[in-house]
């Protein structure tokens, strides 16, 4: 076992922190569009809904389910020819989004979708009442109403893209992960494994206030 | 007074799971323009079901819905939410949108609507005027009571100014006093505006209270209806029965029958008294004149639209000849019911012959006696308590 040296880990940690930053916001950027998207468009599809389609659903709900349960170290792996196809190479912060574009989209289409679903029957049908059509129950009433929940819901899976961003690090991403493997556990230096998963929590807790905050705001209860 | 809603054969059945249930069968009902129209049942009995074909939140199987003129069970897309911004709905879990406040809420349908931004301002505080809720327009529905919640509800339904206001159940999540504070609020919406009320409960209070006219519902059926007074003083079925008994509680059950007759020993009659019976003493006249005693054993009269109504049983004491000289005599002032004597057997009744009740004198196998035998008001208590106050 070395000894801890900090000039050396510092920089090094500011590093790991920005390619983890970087990471973690491109991707959860993109899948909360493509996975909003597609909790939207797997409510719509449901039985008695505005875009009711039974193949459309069938599909979705199959492909979500298909890709949810595959452990995100296989899933990074198996992504690798499309991430050099896209970036040209599987290494870096930036190829590692790919990965956790795909599952964070999905876990934000399930978050979505049963948010939207658990909206309040009694909301939409005073909705339908006042002579809103579908699509605009969906957009004035539905959504705005699953909003609170929805960014909680965000939140966490902010926090769990965090946690897959260590196992990115492990195939070549960087970030902290990577920094806590190769320079702490790898080298038996428990000093620099202590101060990234530090590092880690205080990351998270600063993501969980921020997420706390915003859904206060749009939550009125 | 022209048609507002009209009901004509609607039927409406569910099938759920290859299993099929009639919640609505061939009901015909007309509610007029500017009345209070009550439907009242048990839970299960379909009024809901019915209340939501007048704005086509459900459509009939079979038959049509006619409001203002127009098959509404008809309309669709457009056509269809327009005609939905003429009828307000409010519901009994009030269903505000709990993301937006007060004042947000009663825009949304004016926003619906196109209305320009500085009317719909104006609109909203002529509402929240309205309903007493000024100074709630920036609160959300989390922070208002049950009754503040119906009223944001009320004034939301009447934005668009329709000419119907349909309310499902909307006190029934509310305590007494709340329920009586929104029941003055419709009867203002209905009397300031002339806005046409369908309302369903199971609180037969409600219709006592508000409503104009009533309509009985059981298993998705209407078997009974009226004016609120025609049903309250004279109900035909025992659906009707129950309910009207479970808020008067002037005749007797069996068993407070079984126990005046343990005290009472002389001939006991019931008259049904009505509006014009109470203007002068008949009773006492009768007795006088017929030289006999009487003693009120059990009764009450009730005031409803304006008008009196109750039942008393009475127990004539005297000579036979002369009790039955009286009772000839009474029969000419209100309807009498003589309750046989017989304490052994069931009270066999002998029915009144007055041509005032022209619905018992219909529909004789829907007399008076089923509510003697069966006695669907339990709490002796209370009924004693109706004794001491007659």
């Amino acid at each position: 076992m070395r000894d801890f040296d900090p000039e050396a880990f510092f920089p090094r940690l500011l590093k790991a922190i920005a390619e983890t930053g970087l990471m973690v916001s491109v991707s959860f950027a993109v899948a909360t569009v493509i996975g909003i998207l597609l909790g939207l468009l797997l409510y719509a599809s449901r039985r008695g809904n505005l875009l009711e389609n039974r193949y459309i659903f069938g599909v979705l709900n199959f492909i979500i389910n298909v890709i949810r349960p595959v452990p995100f170290l296989i899933v990074a792996i198996a992504l690798i020819p499309l991430t050099r196809l896209v970036f040209g190479t599987g290494l870096g912060p930036l190829p590692a989004t790919i990965p956790l574009i795909l599952v964070a989209s999905v876990a934000i289409g399930r978050v979505s979708e049963s948010n939207l679903v658990a909206v309040s029957p009694g909301a939409i049908e005073a909705g339908a009442a006042m002579g809103a059509s579908p699509a605009r129950v969906l957009f004035t009433i539905v959504v705005p109403e699953a909003l609170g929940p929805l960014i909680l819901g965000l939140t966490y899976i902010l926090v769990a893209l965090v946690d897959a961003t260590a196992v990115a690090g492990v195939i070549g991403g960087g970030g902290l992960g990577d920094l806590a493997m190769t320079y702490g556990y790898q080298r038996f230096d428990w000093i620099v494994v202590g101060l990234v998963v530090v590092t880690l929590i205080l990351l998270v807790q600063m993501a969980q206030w921020f997420g706390n905050l915003l859904a206060k705001s749009v939550l009125h209860r | 007074m022209t048609t507002a809603i009209a009901f004509e054969h609607v039927s409406k059945t569910f099938t759920v799971k290859g299993r099929s249930f009639e919640a609505l069968h061939d009901v015909n009902l007309t509610v007029e323009r500017g009345e209070i129209f009550g439907i009242v049942g048990f839970s299960g009995a379909g009024k809901s079901t019915l209340l939501r074909t007048v704005n086509a939140l459900e459509r009939p199987t079979t038959g049509r819905v006619v409001v203002e003129g127009r098959e509404i069970s008809a309309l669709a897309g457009k056509e269809l939410y327009s005609a939905r911004q003429r009828i307000g709905m409010i519901f009994q879990q009030f269903n505000l949108l709990e993301s937006r406040n007060v004042y947000k809420n009663i825009a949304y349908p004016l926003k619906l609507a196109k209305l320009p931004d500085a009317e719909v301002v104006d609109r909203v505080e002529e509402l929240l005027a309205f309903v007493g809720l000024s100074d709630k327009a920036l609160s959300y529905p989390s922070q208002l009571s049950g009754g503040q919640k119906q009223r944001v509800g009320i004034a939301r339904a009447l934005a668009t100014r329709p000419e119907i206001l349909i309310s499902d159940e909307a006190t029934s999540a509310l305590d007494p006093q709340t329920t009586g504070e929104v029941l003055e609020l419709l009867k203002r919406v209905n009397e300031e505006y002339g806005i046409t009320i369908l309302l369903v409960t199971h609180e037969i209070d409600v219709i006592r209270e508000i409503a104009d006219r009533v309509a009985v519902m059981e298993n998705g059926e209407v078997v009974e209806s009226g004016s609120v007074y025609e049903v309250f003083s004279a109900p035909r079925t025992a659906v009707a029965r129950r309910f009207v008994s479970s808020v008067l509680h002037h005749i007797p059950s069996a068993d407070a029958l079984a126990k005046i007759r343990s005290i009472h020993h002389g001939r006991l009659v019931q008259l049904h008294v009505e509006d014009r019976d109470t203007n002068h003493p008949f009773l006492s006249r009768v007795a006088r004149e017929h030289d006999i005693d009487f003693n009120v054993v059990f009764g009450g009269v009730d005031e409803l639209q304006g008008r009196l109504f109750g039942s008393l049983t009475v127990e004539l004491l005297g000579a036979d000849d002369r009790v039955d000289g009286a009772i000839d005599a009474l029969r000419t002032t209100a309807t009498v019911t003589a309750i046989d004597p017989a304490p052994s057997s069931l009270p066999e009744l002998v029915e009144g012959l007055s041509a005032e009740t022209p619905r018992q004198a219909r529909r004789p196998e829907e007399s008076s006696l089923p509510e003697l035998v069966e006695g669907p008001t339990p709490p002796t208590a209370t009924s004693l308590k109706e004794t001491s106050r007659a």
